[in-house]
């Protein structure tokens, strides 16, 4: 169905206003088919937001956005439609608080795709067993761990059969002993080519993992490229300077200036 | 005196006053003839059965209707007030000022008898008592829904529109389910209230099977002349209420914690 050379994420002269504050000026970026792409960058660089952008949960002030060459800046587009392709995680797991595990997992397939009970069921419990929670389906999201409760979030959203995967700070919410697991997850989901774009803190997983690294600062994308490159060899100071902070946080003092 | 002493004795002289007041009162009261007015027992079996198998019984249906009522059409007006459209917004506003400031007797009135002057048409007696509880109930329920939905974590409705759910499939699966969670307790209240607004019902007149427990007690006032069937009156009022009571405590206690999904980034 969808072209396989053409990217799958296309953002192009992105920019977003909340009120009079710019958060973003002017992105530009693709995603390709199996790519994995990391984004980093200190935290009110507008990161977020351009992840929130691809799937018009923040709609753009100007610039488009074209997913599985649907344009969804588009006003004619139907967005609910397009949503489908398009899985989203988010920092705070945002399962639903009043449904099972199993039932976070099958009510959209229901509702929206029109699946039936059993074969959402079957599809469920198929994502359970890719995140290794085969024997939580019957617990409701409070009785989970962060850990736990984020890869059912991964699992939902894999339910649908997404074209691409946008991970919002997936790992940012958990215990520190918690974050391997969900790591373990995503980066699986990579090698088995799902197209994943993640926003993140953890380096290490961008080194080992994107296909591509991009940095961004003040709304704009300063740098991106090759992990080796970005995170391994950063030709510009502020990423140099983000990178210290972030890999090396106790040898800065609170006197150093902001970047 | 240190200041713990200091604590000590001021404690100990409000539980003398406490004392004192109850031996004043045991020992002035004269407790026959408290007995006789509250508790007399020939006019308490003249009561029975009616006072349950009619009276409870009507005041129990009334607030049912009533409250029926009132949550399908408190529901449609939170959401008229959270609505995009902005008369929608500006209609369910006024509604909701105009009905609790009014007295429900007003209503009671204006339903019962006024809309009878005015168009010359006689609304059935149970549906004006529906609709007046309705009314009155509707707006005070309204702002618990609103307020209930607005409590539901923004990140679900996001998680919800994510998975391609259109604005209302989200409403209807995700939000009003866990919103009615949220506002059951003070749900609860609006239904004690409401039991005790269905005594204005008296105002519309009713015969012998239509009365209600205040109606009813205010009957065998005339006929006994003891104050012993408010006490009947009083106490089939909190046969309602009490468990009601008891329920919305027992849901609060069981919603307020570990309902949520993870931290909230409110």
């Amino acid at each position: 169905m969808s072209d396989t050379t053409q990217p799958v994420v296309e953002i192009s002269g992105l920019h977003k206003s909340f009120g009079s504050l710019q958060v973003l000026r002017g992105v530009d970026l693709q995603v390709e088919r199996g790519q994995v792409v990391c984004v980093i960058g200190p935290s009110g660089s507008g990161k977020s937001t351009l992840l929130r952008c691809v799937n018009l949960l923040e709609e753009p002030t100007s610039g488009s956005v074209v997913v599985n060459g649907v344009e969804l800046t588009d006003p004619d587009c139907d967005i609910d439609a397009a949503r489908v392709r398009i899985g989203m995680v988010f920092q705070s797991f945002n399962l639903f608080a009043h449904l099972s595990v199993l039932e976070n997992l099958t009510v959209a397939q229901r509702k929206v795709l029109r699946r039936s009970k059993e074969q959402a069921e079957e599809v469920a419990r198929r994502n359970l067993a890719r995140v290794g929670l085969t024997d939580k389906e019957h617990a409701m999201p409070a009785q989970l761990s962060g850990g736990q409760q984020q890869r059912a979030a991964i699992a939902r959203a894999l339910s649908m059969d997404p074209e691409v995967m946008l991970f919002d700070e997936p790992t940012s919410a958990l215990d520190p002993e918690l974050v391997g697991d969900v790591l373990g997850v995503m980066r699986q989901l990579a090698e088995e080519g799902m197209t994943m774009l993640v926003v993140t803190h953890e380096m290490q997983f961008a080194r080992e993992v994107a296909d591509q690294v991009v940095f961004m600062d003040g709304g704009g994308i300063i740098e991106q490229g090759d992990p080796a490159s970005v995170i391994g060899a950063p030709s510009h100071e502020r990423t140099r300077t983000f990178l210290s902070r972030v890999l090396d946080p106790t040898h800065h003092g609170p006197s150093d200036p902001a970047v | 005196m240190s200041k713990r002493q200091r604590a000590r004795l001021f404690r100990g002289i409000q539980y003398g006053i406490l004392v004192v007041a109850l031996l004043v009162l045991v020992l002035a009261a004269d407790w026959d003839a408290l007995g006789r007015a509250f508790f007399d027992p020939a006019v308490i079996a003249n009561q029975f059965p009616e006072v349950m198998t009619v009276a409870l019984v009507n005041t129990i249906t009334y607030t049912a209707m009533g409250f029926a009522f009132a949550l399908a059409f408190g529901l449609v007006i939170a959401l008229m007030r959270l609505s995009s459209v902005g008369p929608y917004r500006w209609i369910a506003t006024l509604y909701i000022e105009f009905f609790r400031g009014l007295p429900a007797l007003l209503v009671f009135l204006a339903l019962g008898v006024g809309v009878g002057y005015a168009f010359g048409l006689n609304l059935d007696r149970s549906l004006s008592i529906m609709l007046a509880l309705g009314l009155v109930g509707g707006a005070y329920i309204a702002e618990t829904i609103r307020a209930g939905i607005q409590a539901v974590p923004k990140g679900q409705v996001e998680a919800a529109r994510s998975l391609g759910m259109s604005p209302a499939r989200t409403m209807i699966t995700v939000v009003i389910p866990q919103a009615f969670r949220i506002i059951l307790p003070p749900l609860t209240n609006e239904l004690i209230l409401l039991t005790k607004d269905s005594s204005l019902a008296f105002i519309l007149g009713s015969t012998l099977a239509q009365h209600e427990l205040t109606q009813f007690a205010r009957n065998a006032l005339n006929t006994d002349r003891s104050l012993t069937p408010i006490v009947v009156a009083g106490f089939c009022y909190l046969m309602i209420t009490l468990p009601l009571s008891y329920l919305s405590r027992r849901l609060e206690r069981r919603f307020g914690k570990g309902a949520r999904t993870g931290p909230g980034r409110e």
